[in-house]
């Protein structure tokens, strides 16, 4: 193939690891933001939606559209209520202190690993796709459900921005997420909001999780890949900025995938984790980032 | 009335409210003074219960709200302008009263009553709040805390940093509340600024009352702010 058109094939698998970078980051920053809260478990969140997809589309008869549907909607269910129990058993309780609530989500993070290596088992296993059409380009052919999940994400960022920018409880979460101190001095019950915003981040992670299943299987390890790179477009967008955080997950999900396709997937990560020192080197706060009350 | 009685607060270990009583009555502007680090702004953020006190009682219109959360407490009637104004910066002037509102679920009606003591807000409303100027916040956060319509509105040095021109407004619109009978808890470095609004004044020194009087003792003997606060007038 000539360089051209395979640009493009890498240009086309950077977006589709931007798309599901930007969901997953967007719930990670949503939790930063808001909570103050770095949640090393966020990345189990993925995979446990991931597994979730597969019991659906294993115990769902029929057509795959039917099991990956019903995974779209249970599975930020779940995986959002079990956030919610450990936000409210675990993270309340800690009073969101940031350097005990690390050391906690990392416990949460080995919790959820290891019950579902023992209800699931070790093995990573495949889920069909809602649809096979392949987009025949002059060059190659082109999974048409990868440009779903490109096309989805630009939904849900859409639906976030929606809900952040126009809605009264998006306007609550921006409130607690400047200052929680004033917040509470005009009536916002900022511990519910924090168990509300916990829950919303990991059922956005878990929504990045069955997106991506039937592109690479799920698998009880899986969550470690989005953790770092969530954490990285993170870093790099600015913690708790939403608009950083879509800029960053298309900047090194571009780089991650045509790096990856045309070079090497070490190599790509080594340029990932090159931008995040420069980033912190040169503006600490991110690209995006503001200093927080 | 906004009642409360023998407030301890602590941070950590360090005690920094010791048996603070006061009471604000409708229609009536009580100034704390004192030094800084007397715990002016921590005996506010007692009342808002934002630190929330170890020991005492706190009532509002006769409601005891001892013990509630911090987010219960603005929504009895009590409003708060913090120092330093706190606004959202990243949000805009319209979003900022919106919370305002948000909290007592007040109405179009309670939005203009506070506007109308800031009409200049109007043409700020799509601006973020961050970029106001420096008289502009102190309205906005003032607005904001009209917004709850308050039956008490403590401030917490209002006129900090403000041209004198703003604390002329500011000023009027304190003696407008107390003359509609919006009990008024002033917090104040400036003397100059509370002498012409205050009905009593309340000394604070290492978190305590050391003495209450009204304010015509004190225009009376103004030797009285040498006393308490180490300066003269």
């Amino acid at each position: 193939m000539a360089l051209g058109p395979y640009l493009f094939l890498a240009t086309l698998e950077g977006l589709v690891q931007a798309a599901v970078l930007c969901i997953t980051a967007a719930g990670l920053s949503l939790v930063f933001g808001v909570m103050r809260v770095v949640n090393v478990a966020h990345g189990e969140f993925v995979m446990l939606g991931a597994v979730i997809a597969w019991f659906a589309a294993s115990l769902v008869t029929g057509h795959p559209a039917i099991g990956f549907a019903v995974a779209l909607v249970i599975s930020p269910v779940i995986v959002g209520a079990i956030a919610f129990a450990s936000e409210r058993l675990i993270l309340k309780r800690l009073d969101y202190n940031p350097e005990a609530t690390i050391v906690a989500t990392i416990g949460l993070l080995y919790i959820l690993q290891q019950t579902v290596l023992i209800v699931y088992g070790p093995d990573a296993r495949p889920v069909d796709p809602p649809f096979y059409y392949t987009i025949r380009f002059p060059w190659f052919g082109y999974s048409s459900y990868k440009l779903f999940v490109i096309a989805a994400a630009i939904v849900i960022m859409g639906a976030i921005w929606f809900v952040l920018q126009k809605t009264k409880a998006g306007l609550i979460m921006r409130a607690a997420q400047f200052d929680r101190e004033t917040a509470q001095a005009f009536g916002i019950p900022v511990d519910r909001v924090s168990a509300f915003v916990f829950a919303a981040g990991a059922g956005l992670a878990a929504l990045a999780g069955v997106l991506v299943v039937p592109i690479q299987q799920a698998h009880y390890l899986m969550g470690a890949d989005p953790l770092l790179l969530s954490f990285i477009v993170v870093i790099i967008g600015g913690l708790g900025s939403m608009s950083g955080t879509v800029v960053a997950a298309i900047l090194i999900g571009l780089s991650d995938g045509i790096l990856s396709v045309m070079f090497s997937p070490t190599l790509a990560k080594m340029v990932s984790t090159l931008l995040v020192a420069l980033v912190l080197v040169f503006r600490p706060n991110g690209l995006f980032g503001k200093a927080a009350r | 009335m906004l009642k409360i009685e023998n407030f301890d607060a602590y941070y950590g270990q360090s005690q920094a409210l010791r048996d603070f009583s006061i009471t604000v009555s409708p229609g009536e502007v009580l100034c704390l003074l004192g030094r800084n680090g007397a715990g002016k702004t921590t005996a506010l953020k007692a009342i808002m219960g934002i630190v929330p006190p170890k020991r005492g009682r706190i009532s509002l219109g006769g409601t005891d709200l001892t013990g509630l959360p911090a987010n219960r407490i603005p929504k009895a009637g009590l409003g708060y302008v913090p120092q330093g104004r706190r606004l959202f910066s990243e949000l805009t002037v319209r979003e900022n009263l919106e919370i305002g509102l948000m909290t007592r679920k007040s109405g179009p009606a309670a939005l203009e009553r506070a506007l109308s003591y800031f009409p200049a807000l109007r043409e700020r409303f799509s601006q973020r709040s961050g970029t106001l100027s420096g008289g502009e916040q102190t309205m906005l956060a003032m607005a904001r805390a009209l917004c709850i319509e308050p039956s008490v509105l403590m401030l917490d040095e209002p006129t900090e940093g403000l041209m004198p021109s703003m604390i002329s407004t500011i000023r009027d619109v304190v003696i407008r509340l107390r003359d509609e009978g919006v009990g008024v808890l002033l917090v104040e470095q400036r003397i100059d600024a509370v002498l012409p609004v205050a009905s009593r004044i309340a000394f604070m020194d290492h978190g305590e009352i050391k003495a209450e009087m009204e304010i015509d003792a004190v225009r009376a003997d103004p030797s009285i702010l040498k006393t308490y606060l180490g300066v003269g007038h």
